[in-house]
């Protein structure tokens, strides 16, 4: 599926891409192959959703969004129908169903504080679900999501 | 705060790079500023934060990533800010967030800790217990990915 030119890609650009007015030409570079090879393989592993995300990875908080964790007790008969109520709001961007009572854990972003309140009443209302941990971080330690490929 | 300009410059750079050989220049042309605007711009926003990281994100169940935890684990308030450190001191660990205490839920620090195997995720969370001198702690596996975006802002309203 990869190959190692992917995998150097990968490892390449997880990390850092130029910002410079050739990004694709410089990482051709690095990699010592040519620019076309760098962006056809790069459209490939987009189009295969290796990459989901090419370019900037914005910090939610500092563009303005608020946010927040939450987790809801869903009967496993309910879990789907639920899932589609939740997942229908772009606010939310993660969404894992977890092996503990609490099973339904998602993310919301919203643009205010309100705007947050009001996509969570509004999921709450939809679904009748009642039993939720509603988890806004206070502190942030960590948030790294590149892998080493190598 | 973001002004009209750095929003709509959002609005394009979360579409994904282009993939042509001046990607700045094309972001640029469809926004009305120079190329040379919009890198200032985007190195402006590396510096502030705005943007974390200027890469790629990967699916990391394609790299053979496929079991994840989050781990909640319950400290004493005055040792969270030790606590948050030596947890993400952990390259098994790619998120660490201290989150406000919901009735009923005692625990105050969150985990998410990617492994190859379920096994490799529990060895994992013992050794942070250990290094950490937590005890209290639930793995919590995701037995499904319902959802994952990428946020799309600014797009309505």
């Amino acid at each position: 599926m990869l190959d190692e030119l992917d995998r150097r890609l990968l490892n390449l650009v997880q990390t850092r891409l130029p910002v410079a007015p050739e990004p694709y030409r410089e990482l051709a570079q690095e990699l010592g192959v040519a620019e076309e090879e760098v962006i056809g393989r790069l459209r490939r592993l987009i189009e295969a959703k290796v990459i989901r995300r090419l370019g900037a990875i914005f910090d939610s908080r500092k563009v303005g969004y608020v946010g927040t964790l939450c987790a809801f007790k869903v009967p496993a008969e309910r879990v789907a129908e639920v899932a589609a109520e939740v997942n229908r709001h772009p606010g939310v961007t993660h969404n894992y169903l977890r092996d503990h009572e609490y099973n339904m854990w998602f993310t919301i972003l919203a643009g205010s504080e309100a705007g947050l309140n009001e996509t969570l009443r509004e999921i709450k209302e939809r679904t009748g679900i009642n039993e939720c941990l509603v988890l806004p971080a206070a502190n942030i330690f960590k948030i790294r999501v590149n892998f080493d490929l190598a | 705060m973001l002004n009209k300009l750095d929003r709509a410059l959002v609005r394009e750079l979360q579409e994904g790079l282009p993939l042509v050989k001046r990607p700045f220049l094309a972001i640029a042309q469809k926004l009305g500023m120079s190329e040379a605007e919009v890198l200032a711009r985007v190195r402006k926003f590396i510096e502030r934060g705005v943007i974390r990281r200027f890469g790629a994100a990967v699916r990391h169940q394609d790299l053979g990533y496929v079991a994840n935890a989050m781990v909640v684990w319950r400290v004493p308030d005055e040792r969270v800010p030790e606590v948050g450190r030596i947890m993400a001191s952990f390259s098994e660990v790619t998120h660490c967030y201290e989150r406000v205490r919901a009735s009923g839920w005692p625990y105050n620090l969150y985990t998410v800790i990617h492994g190859r195997t379920e096994e490799q995720c529990r060895e994992a969370a013992a050794r942070i217990a250990e290094a950490a001198g937590v005890s209290d702690y639930l793995l919590l596996f995701s037995m499904a990915e319902l959802k994952k975006n990428s946020m799309k802002y600014f797009v309505e309203g």
